[in-house]
């Protein structure tokens, strides 16, 4: 299949999509696992708070907020990047930049109050639950901005190659997926614990 | 001492071992590492190992370093086993035996984790590295880093499972490290956290490798060979993977929790403060289960290779073998709860799981009557390969069947932990699993190689490991209805004695078999210039891998063959292939790389760092990790081309080489 140099550069596109693809599908199952471990233990308090108790649904109403529109800025950047305008791709890519770093801040101060008032991850089962899945959240979006910002500086250095192009892609792909899991820790941890549901 | 206490973590010199039996085996472990160093060094030989091995790319290169991983560590497995023989052989009434029983439960926790990570995961990375893209008829995986990082991940784990020998202790909770016993407060020391790093590193390799192997298959094939024209041991391959990337994510998140529970003191499993430890047993077993089948799949599927070959007869149903290969996969994701029926989840739960254990026994069945119909008239040679597979037929049928009773919830719980369940899950991986690697193995050398095996020793070696199996595990039948729990460093019952001597026995004559193939690798080596495959097909093959020659060159196929048909080679040596002069082309290949390697020793470093609670030799990991892999990756320069003039010179000397 790699007879010429154009075909092995679309099969190397080709791969990795799939490939990513799947790698996303196993971060899926990864996530599955802990939303199950999650939804186990969510009422073993241990006669500590519950998430009713606990979570500030405004501050994570923003939080929502901002991620939702990081992955909107992320999909005009992808528009930017199709018209091959490097301006408007790292315009937009510097949006989605800022967008998750202050989401992500916002995480780590709800997580130092909670830890500040005697809450924990020691505190009880539901508790390391909690701190577990959506820190693996917050670790996914820490490892999105240092992807974003690689690619921002390679973008700035090499402009668009096939190379840059397909990372780009596939950057886009896993910060969307992040997105998705978003909204279901937004649902089943979040609204669902508020409603002590 | 102090700032040395907090600067190295737990680590201090109380660490080495003070076991005479750990220490013996830790500095003869040091000894062989430092005079393989030597003999390396005296030989002048690192430039060459760095530059052919340790970097390479080509896949059937990974494949045979993640055999001879396999290998070395089958025989630490081995010894674990001859101690544990020894010690339930004499360990009766007021005699205690040769052990204590925490080294007792150390040996045989190590054991079991050993076998199944890095012995059959080893063996079947390798085969699969060895044969896939030959036999796909693509030359190289997709993509090859990957690959690389998945084979020095796999090794970083094997040395932390075997740096107990010389700093601390193993993990005496078992091969699944049950919690409470696997929590802090039970298990205080570091050989639990040694168990889970070992397993996070080998475990996210093989999850690496999956999405690898998925990829290769469903995207890389050669021109023409549709899904229903693959070979079978690419397709039970394929579905193996498939399991993989579904159940290995849930043992990269339980290995995690419960070292979350260890060290940060969170409350997953623990026995208060609001854990549950039972979501720990059916996390575990929701990836373990599926595991069995992800190692057994690829044997069946190399058995189906070997009993078309050996009978010269098309293999019977292939349709059906695939629908059974995915069958088993869709029900071995739904059994797992027969691992602890007596959990107590109450009689409709243990009802439904019992009977989808059930039903995966009609798949097997019916994958095991396909190989029968297959021999039935054909022109069966009895090449060793076709002996592991009677070995096989043999004791898988009747291992399966102490599977169907076991499925049984009532009978499950007369026999839960007991050394039948330990007889028959033996059964199924050794006489499954492993006799289809050593069927493989033999089968596919003189690919790699160029020269065959030696058939003799090959044979007895399948006889032995057979007879031996039947003497080993026997009596564990038997034992395990009399009542003998799994694990035990002691009993009182004189009466249980012959049947563990019986026991050892068997063991022994396994090992006269192990030693049979030592001997047969090493004098095959020595007279390889009588075994030498000058055509390439030393069985008379079917399948595509046996049209190029061997051992087979780096790219695989000068030129990439168009498929017509599922057993293609056998069609193309019956159409007597045209001599019309083949087309060249240029081919790309990866260029070699440290990264792999460079990259797994700082993952050893964050899993060293993290057993002994070392937060700066930890960041140090992580972060060189992190550089070298965004180097890597935003590297566009990792390929270099072969011209067709090149292609057809090398292609020249091989045909020169064979016929002078």
């Amino acid at each position: 299949m790699t007879s010429t140099h154009l075909t092995a550069k679309q099969s190397t596109n080709e791969n990795t999509l799939l490939g990513f693809w799947l790698y996303l599908m196993t971060d899926c199952i990864l996530f599955g696992s802990l939303f199950a471990t999650y939804i186990v233990l969510h009422n073993n308090t241990f006669g500590g708070p519950g998430g009713d108790k606990l979570f500030d649904m405004p501050a994570i109403l923003v939080e929502t907020l901002l991620l939702l529109t990081s992955s909107f800025t992320c999909g005009l950047a992808m528009l930017a990047v199709r018209q091959r305008n490097v301006r408007h791709t790292l315009l937009w890519f510097g949006f989605t930049f800022i967008l998750g770093a202050i989401f992500l801040a916002m995480e780590l101060t709800e997580f130092r109050h909670l830890v500040l008032e005697g809450n924990s991850w020691q505190r009880s089962g539901f508790l390391s639950a909690f701190f577990t899945l959506v820190g693996t959240h917050g670790l996914h979006i820490t490892i999105g901005l240092l992807w974003l910002g690689v690619m921002g500086w390679q973008l700035w250095k090499r402009g668009f190659t096939n190379n840059t192009v397909r990372r780009l892609t596939v950057f886009s792909m896993f910060w969307h997926f992040l997105d998705i899991i978003w909204i279901f820790i937004f649902t089943f941890v979040y609204l669902m614990g508020d409603l002590q549901l | 001492m102090n700032i040395f206490a907090n600067i190295l973590g737990k680590l201090s010199l109380d660490a080495i071992p003070h076991e005479m039996v750990t220490l013996g085996a830790g500095i003869g472990m040091t000894l062989g590492a430092l005079g393989l160093v030597a003999l390396v060094t005296y030989l002048k030989r690192w430039t060459w190992l760095w530059r052919e091995w340790i970097t390479s790319l080509d896949p059937k290169r990974i494949g045979v370093m993640y055999i001879i991983v396999a290998v070395v560590m089958m025989l630490r497995g081995f010894a674990d086993v001859i101690m544990m023989r020894l010690q339930q052989a004499t360990s009766v009434g007021n005699s205690h035996g040769v052990f204590t029983a925490d080294t007792f439960q150390q040996v045989f926790s190590a054991h079991g984790t050993i076998m199944i990570f890095f012995v059959a995961m080893g063996l079947m990375f390798g085969i699969m590295n060895l044969v896939i893209p030959l036999q796909i008829g693509a030359r190289d995986v997709a993509f090859p880093f990957l690959n690389s990082v998945s084979f020095w991940l796999f090794f970083a784990g094997m040395i932390i499972i075997n740096l107990p020998m010389i700093l601390g202790e193993f993990s005496a909770a078992g091969w699944l490290a049950y919690p409470p016993l696997s929590e802090i407060q039970f298990s205080p020391g570091v050989g639990v956290d040694y168990w889970i790093w070992s397993l996070q590193l080998s475990g996210i390799g093989s999850l690496l490798s999956g999405i690898n192997f998925i990829v290769t298959i469903l995207k890389m094939r050669a021109p023409g060979m549709t899904l229903m024209k693959m070979p079978v041991f690419s397709w039970s391959v394929l579905i193996s993977m498939i399991m993989v990337i579904f159940a290995f994510p849930i043992l990269t998140v339980t290995l995690t929790l419960l070292y979350l529970d260890r060290t940060m003191g969170m409350h997953f499993f623990t026995a208060g403060d609001g854990g549950n430890m039972m979501m720990y047993i059916n996390l575990i077993w929701a990836w373990g289960h599926p595991e069995v089948y992800i190692l057994v799949l690829p044997a069946f599927g190399i058995f189906s290779e070997v009993v078309a070959t050996f009978s010269r007869k098309r293999l019977f149903g292939y349709r059906s073998m695939i629908w059974a290969l995915s069958a088993i996969a869709f029900f071995s994701f739904i059994v797992w709860l027969h691992h602890f029926f007596t959990m107590g989840a109450g009689a409709h739960v243990n009802a439904f799981f019992g009977i989808m254990t059930m039903v995966i026994g009609i798949p097997t069945g019916v994958k095991i009557f396909n190989w029968l119909f297959t021999m039935f008239r054909g022109r069966i040679k009895f090449n060793s390969p076709m002996i592991w597979f009677m070995g096989f037929v043999f004791l898988f049928t009747l291992g399966g069947m102490t599977g169907v009773m076991l499925a049984v919830p009532g009978i499950d719980y007369q026999v839960h932990n007991s050394l039948f369940l330990v007889a028959h899950f033996h059964t199924m991986i050794i006489s499954g699993v492993v006799f289809g690697f050593f069927a493989g193995l033999t089968y596919w050398f003189p690919k790699v190689f160029g020269f065959t095996l030696h058939e003799g020793l090959g044979k007895i070696a399948a006889w032995l490991w057979s007879i031996g199996f039947v003497l080993a595990f026997g009596p564990l039948f038997v034992l395990g209805l009399m009542g003998a729990t799994r694990r035990l460093d002691h009993y009182v019952d004189p009466s249980w004695q012959p049947l563990f001597i019986v026991a050892g026995v068997g063991a022994a004559i396994i090992g006269l078999g192990v030693t049979c193939q030592l001997l047969q690798l090493f004098i095959s080596v020595r007279q390889r210039k009588q075994h030498l495959d000058t055509t390439g097909d030393p069985w008379n093959g079917r399948t595509l891998e046996w049209s190029t020659v061997s051992p087979a060159p780096f790219y695989n196929y000068a030129v990439i063959p168009t498929v017509t048909h599922r057993d293609e080679f056998w069609e193309m040596k019956r159409a007597k292939a045209s001599n019309v002069e083949p087309q060249y082309v240029d081919i790309h290949l990866p260029k070699n790389t440290g990264a792999g390697i460079i990259i797994a020793c700082f993952a050893f470093l964050v899993g060293f760092a993290a057993v002994w609670h070392i937060p700066w030799l930890a960041i140090i990991g992580t972060v060189g990790a992190i550089i070298v892999t965004i180097r890597r990756l935003t590297t566009d320069d990792t390929e270099y081309t072969i011209t067709a003039d090149e292609i057809r010179i090398l292609e020249q000397q091989h045909v020169k080489g064979h016929t002078a």
